[in-house]
């Protein structure tokens, strides 16, 4: 019985860590984002056009070409993003939906044209589960933590990353308070909008990789809209992370626990309506938004002190 | 015609024309014949009598509905992404209603199975709105998790407890004959598009001559200013105008059981919530405007259709077109927002990391 | 600008004066590099350069205080000096700058300072950035009498250390108190150039304004009503001080200390414990441009909006938009306000035509209490007198005024009573107060009885 467990925890860990590595690329890059001071709802976009480019890729010219064209396309998406929302300053809203529906229209028409219309899936060149010598030995953990794809390494790898860069740089802090009030970021000389749409550009490269990783190392093919909604738990993980390196990453686990629960009623032998697991990870951001919002909103201002904290700090 | 609006339909026009000149670029490098293609898509909106009632109009139904939802919520300053996920409540709720209403009569029963459907698409508007009063949650993210949630509701619904009789298909019995909205003969066209026309006059009323409408307004573009020299309840208003935006895409999802396909079933929807989104902002949010733009992109999808059927273009490349036109408008409305010409009703709206 | 000279030596504090729009902020950016000059040339140091952007400016050791503080909130005291400098560690304010460290925690959260340590952390943002030259602007507005003298004194030590300074300001007592020259700007040319100690208050008001200036200040105070009240019925009452119709009060506080949530709960924003009105009160925010009118909106939507219950257009749940826009237009002849007509979004007026259209929506509704923030904040000498003139014919036709004014000086001069607020605190000012007595208790000192 106790094997049992053993081998039950040991998949649920590992499933949890994989299912969670797309969701971590995701929002490190939002986070980079909504540092700078930028919501971009394109990022379901470019993670659906990184889906399928790492489709195309893989096919054309192997799984790591795929993540390269993955990257690529990322970074287009997120560049038309940026070109209209931060380079003439329109609704960040607005064009961020209006890109993730682009999106969807362009990898639907380029998927049904190359591959033939509603066709059977692709079977593609995956990327396999790569041990870490010597600690993918440890019990349990072991496996879970040390015997996955190398992207699910290279995601854990950018969370200290972006924590020096943020935290211990000046261009990170410069990109923090451009987020934080880009007029007064400006007057001290920061290029604001410039460091926007470099933020931007990571973050959708970072979309790119969360694609790749879900197309080559997790499903192993590419459907129409087979992002789901990923990018938007990204957002709210970033909410729930708190903007933070760490934060995204437990919360990003926390949503890879919340979808790899299924497998664990599965195996034992529970029969839920799989459309219940389906709606676990967006019902999980739901509540994960309204506990994250709470504290920050018991501080929200009286109407006496409705427009400003401090008149000189305008603008 | 005030210069203002002039300028907004010639940006409409180009946006338009911009959308299309990118679908015929993007047609031609997939391999497309681009004229051909661009003529099916003609021939599958306004080709042939059935082709106009049948495929445009009956397309544009729900955008419209949806359209003046959205831009009933765009009025106040808020965004509802959500419109889908109510519609699919709405859908829900009608289809439920619609097989246990047979011994009434009509008008009583396709009364009970649409107002169903408003309440529905209210009730699941009413969870990110109560997110937004109470927690300070971005509508934006809430109503589009909840998207998917609609959706997994109604796979749920018509694999489960509401699937038909039978049991063969994904896809709830159809309702009573008297629950369904009458129609001329020989068309798929339905009552469903008066119940859109006069949505659209009555909302056009309420904006121009109402109090209401223009709390709604002023709101929308200075709520500070609302707050402190109206003394308008901002948020009270803006939590009913996503009250009533959700009521409206609820009643989408009934008109479209009730008037088309009389049934419930997965992908009922081909992402009207988001069409309508460009239907809202291509009329200026202008409720008359909504009921040209409807049928615009009406046409558009069902020219896309014809796309398919006739020159093997896949009709979801249609929705390129409509990204691409939001954008377009988006774009104009910044660049001059920038010389200073003045705002286009799309208000004062801060990004969101400045909310926060 | 129509064309000025200035020239900054060192060891020098350079007087910059003009009232609102005569161009000494748009001489500043030129000088520092955020405003391109349509001709002519700056020098520093006898080299002619091209300033392209602040950059360029703090790259030749220019280093600018700007009237609005540009600190980030969400940032703490040394991370904002670190990305003034540019580097994260390792940066350095110089000799006084360490001084003016002193007392301030680098880890504290910007938010958590009083106004006058943000003022000095602007000071040390510009140092840190290797700046000798510095620009003031406008940097006593928010100060308080005493804290006054304290920017003084460091301006002193900055100069005698081997900077320039260049103090912007429209004030001339400080003109006097603290520069060694003096330029002096209207409309956009140079009316006055000298050595300070040769000038004299009139002298400098004469260049600033011209000929109309001298007896404009004596002028005004002559016309208010002098007549005892406190028998009348309290209009508000705010603990145990009462303010009666026709009283024109004037509010004197130090940016943080609670006078903006005092004067809001007497609008009617929202309950103050202790406060109490009776009868029709109108607001006048600080911020026109976005708490007093929208924008976008056309000039009689702006004025339905704040009169959105006047039976004259609102009938049940209809508006009556032509009513409405005739009484916008008599409005506007009436208040002199200068527009095409009442149908142009408020954006396109001038500022002090905005302000003219909130004041007068604000007395269109008869209120029985008048609050006012920063009225004439922005507003040029011309039109600040006439909002002068209107308040004091409000007041005597019975409105109780209540003015709040980061102007000292405005405040006293307009109003018979003061209430100052200390750390949320209301004190009545002695009656006949003085500049002195008023500042110190800004600052929470009791006046000293006579």
């Amino acid at each position: 019985m106790e094997a049992d467990f053993g081998l039950l925890l040991t998949g649920f860990l590992a499933a949890t860590v994989r299912i969670s590595t797309p969701l971590l690329f995701a929002a490190t890059g939002e986070m980079l984002n909504e540092r700078a001071g930028v919501i971009n709802l394109g990022i379901e976009g470019a993670m659906l056009a990184g889906a399928l480019a790492s489709a195309i890729g893989a096919v054309a010219y192997g799984p790591w070409a795929g993540v390269l064209l993955a990257v690529m396309a990322g970074m287009a998406v997120a560049g038309l993003f940026s070109l209209v929302a931060i380079g003439a300053g329109a609704d960040q809203i607005i064009t961020g939906t209006a890109v993730t529906l682009a999106a969807v229209g362009l990898t639907g028409t380029i998927y049904r044209t190359a591959f033939g219309p509603g066709g059977p899936g692709l079977t593609l060149p995956t990327l396999p589960a790569v041990g870490i010598p010597g600690l993918s030995a440890i019990p349990v953990l072991g496996e879970a933590l040390f015997s996955q794809p190398v992207l699910t390494y290279l995601a854990w790898v950018l969370v200290p990353i972006s924590f020096w860069f943020l935290f211990r740089t000046w261009w990170g802090l410069a990109l923090r308070a451009g987020g934080e009030s880009a007029e007064a970021a400006r007057a001290s000389g920061v290029p604001v909008e410039r460091v926007q749409v470099l933020a931007t550009l990571v973050g959708g490269a970072m979309a790119g990789l969360a694609g790749a990783t879900l197309v080559l190392a997790q499903v192993g093919t590419f459907a129409e809209k087979m992002t789901a909604g990923r990018g938007f738990i990204a957002i709210a993980i970033v909410v729930l992370g708190r903007r933070h390196p760490v934060g995204v990453l437990l919360a990003a686990l926390l949503f890879g626990a919340a979808t790899a629960l299924q497998f664990v009623f599965q195996a034992m032998g529970l029969a839920l309506p799989y459309q219940l697991f389906l709606v676990l990870p967006y019902a999980l951001a739901l509540v994960a938004l309204a506990f994250a919002a709470r504290a920050r909103f018991t501080a929200r201002r009286s109407p006496l002190t409705a427009s400003r904290s401090d008149a000189s700090a305008r603008r | 015609m005030s210069p203002p609006a002039g300028r907004a339909l010639f940006t409409g026009f180009v946006a338009v024309a911009i959308g299309f000149v990118v679908l015929a670029a993007g047609l031609s490098l997939g391999g497309y014949d681009p004229v051909l293609s661009l003529g099916a898509l003609w021939r599958g909106a306004f080709g042939s009598w059935y082709a106009l009632t049948s495929a445009t109009l009956v397309r544009a139904v729900p955008l419209i509905i949806l359209g003046l939802g959205v831009a009933l919520a765009f009025r106040a300053g808020v965004f509802n992404i959500g419109a889908d996920g109510q519609f699919y409540a709405g859908a829900i709720a009608a289809a439920w209603i619609g097989v246990r209403v047979a011994a009434w009569p009509s008008v009583a029963a396709i009364g009970a199975v649409l107002i169903a459907a408003v309440i529905a698409g209210m009730l699941w508007i009413a969870i990110p709105v109560l997110l937004k009063i109470r927690f300070g949650v971005l509508e934006v993210i809430s109503t589009l998790l909840l998207n998917f949630v609609a959706e997994a509701m109604v796979s749920y619904a018509v694999t489960g407890p509401m699937q038909e009789t039978k049991g063969i298909y994904p896809q709830s019995d159809a309702i009573a004959l008297v629950a369904r909205l009458p129609g001329p003969q020989g068309t798929r066209l339905h009552a469903g598009f008066l119940i859109a026309l006069f949505l659209a006059v009555l909302l056009w009323l309420l904006f121009t001559r109402t109090a209401w409408g223009f709390r709604l307004r002023a709101v929308g573009l200075g709520p500070l200013a609302a707050e402190v020299s109206g003394r308008i309840p901002t948020r009270r208003v803006v939590a009913m105008a996503l009250v009533w935006s959700g009521a409206l895409a609820g009643l989408g999802g009934g008109v479209e059981i009730s008037g088309v396909t009389y049934a419930l079933f997965q992908n009922l929807s081909p992402g009207y919530g988001f069409t309508a989104i460009a239907v809202a902002l291509l009329a200026r949010l202008h409720p008359l405007g909504v009921i040209l733009t409807g049928l615009l992109f009406g046409a558009l999808e069902a020219g896309a259709q014809g796309m398919q059927r006739e020159a093997g273009v896949p009709a979801v490349a249609v929705q390129v077109t409509e990204a691409v036109v939001i954008l377009v408008i988006v774009l104009a409305e910044a660049l001059t927002r920038r010389v200073g010409v003045g705002s286009w009703g799309l208000g004062n709206r801060r990004a969101p990391a400045e909310e926060r | 600008m129509r064309g000025a000279d200035f020239a900054l030596a060192p060891g020098e504090v350079h007087a910059l004066v003009g009232e609102n729009g005569a161009g000494k902020s748009t001489l500043m950016h030129i000088a520092y590099g955020m405003v391109a000059p349509d001709a002519g040339s700056i020098l520093v140091d006898g080299r002619a350069v091209k300033l392209a952007s602040p950059r360029d400016a703090r790259a030749l050791r220019i280093g600018m205080v700007h009237q609005h503080f540009t600190s980030i909130g969400g940032l703490t005291v040394g991370e904002n000096i670190a990305l003034a400098a540019g580097r994260l560690d390792g940066w350095t304010a110089g000799v006084v700058g360490q001084r003016l460290l002193e007392g301030i925690d680098l880890d504290a959260p910007v938010e958590a300072l009083p106004v006058a340590q943000r003022q000095r952390l602007e000071i040390l943002k510009a140092l840190a950035t290797g700046a000798k030259i510095l620009l003031l602007d406008e940097p006593t507005a928010v100060l308080a009498p005493a804290e006054v003298d304290e920017l003084f004194a460091l301006v002193r030590e900055l100069v005698q250390a081997g900077g320039a300074v260049a103090l912007i300001t429209h004030k001339l007592p400080e003109v006097l108190a603290v520069s060694d020259r003096v330029t002096v700007l209207r409309r956009g040319m140079v009316t006055l150039h000298g050595a300070t100690q040769e000038q004299t208050d009139q002298s400098l008001a004469q260049a600033m304004i011209g000929d109309a200036a001298a007896g404009n200040k004596e002028q005004a105070t002559g016309d208010r009503q002098q007549t005892s009240r406190s028998g009348q019925q309290a209009t508000v009452r705010i603990h145990n001080i009462e303010l009666h119709a026709g009283e024109l009060v004037g509010v004197a506080a130090v940016e943080g200390n609670g006078h903006r949530e005092l004067l809001r709960a007497i609008a009617g924003l929202g309950p103050l414990p202790g406060v109490q009105v009776a009868g029709r009160v109108a607001f006048v925010p600080e911020d026109r441009s976005t708490e007093g009118l929208i924008p976008a909106m056309s000039i009689t939507e702006n004025m339905v909006l704040g009169l959105g219950d006047d039976p004259r257009w609102a009938r049940g749940t209809r508006l009556d938009w032509s009513a409405a826009r005739v009484r916008t237009g008599e409005l506007l002849e009436g208040f002199g306000i200068v527009a095409p007509g009442p149908d142009v979004p408020t954006g396109t007026l001038s500022g002090g035509n905005q302000q003219k259209v909130v004041l007068a929506r604000a007395l269109e509704r008869h209120p029985t209490l008048l609050v006012l923030e920063n009225p004439t904040r922005g507003l040029d000498a011309r039109t600040t007198g006439e909002m002068h003139r209107r308040l004091r014919e409000a007041a005597n036709t019975g409105v109780t005024v209540i003015v709040y004014s980061t102007d000292l000086d405005e405040v006293l001069e307009l109003a018979e009573r003061v209430l100052v607020v200390w750390k949320g605190e209301v004190r009545e000012g002695p009656t006949g107060a003085d500049r002195r007595a008023v500042g110190a208790m800004m600052l929470g000192v009791e006046p000293r009885e006579r």
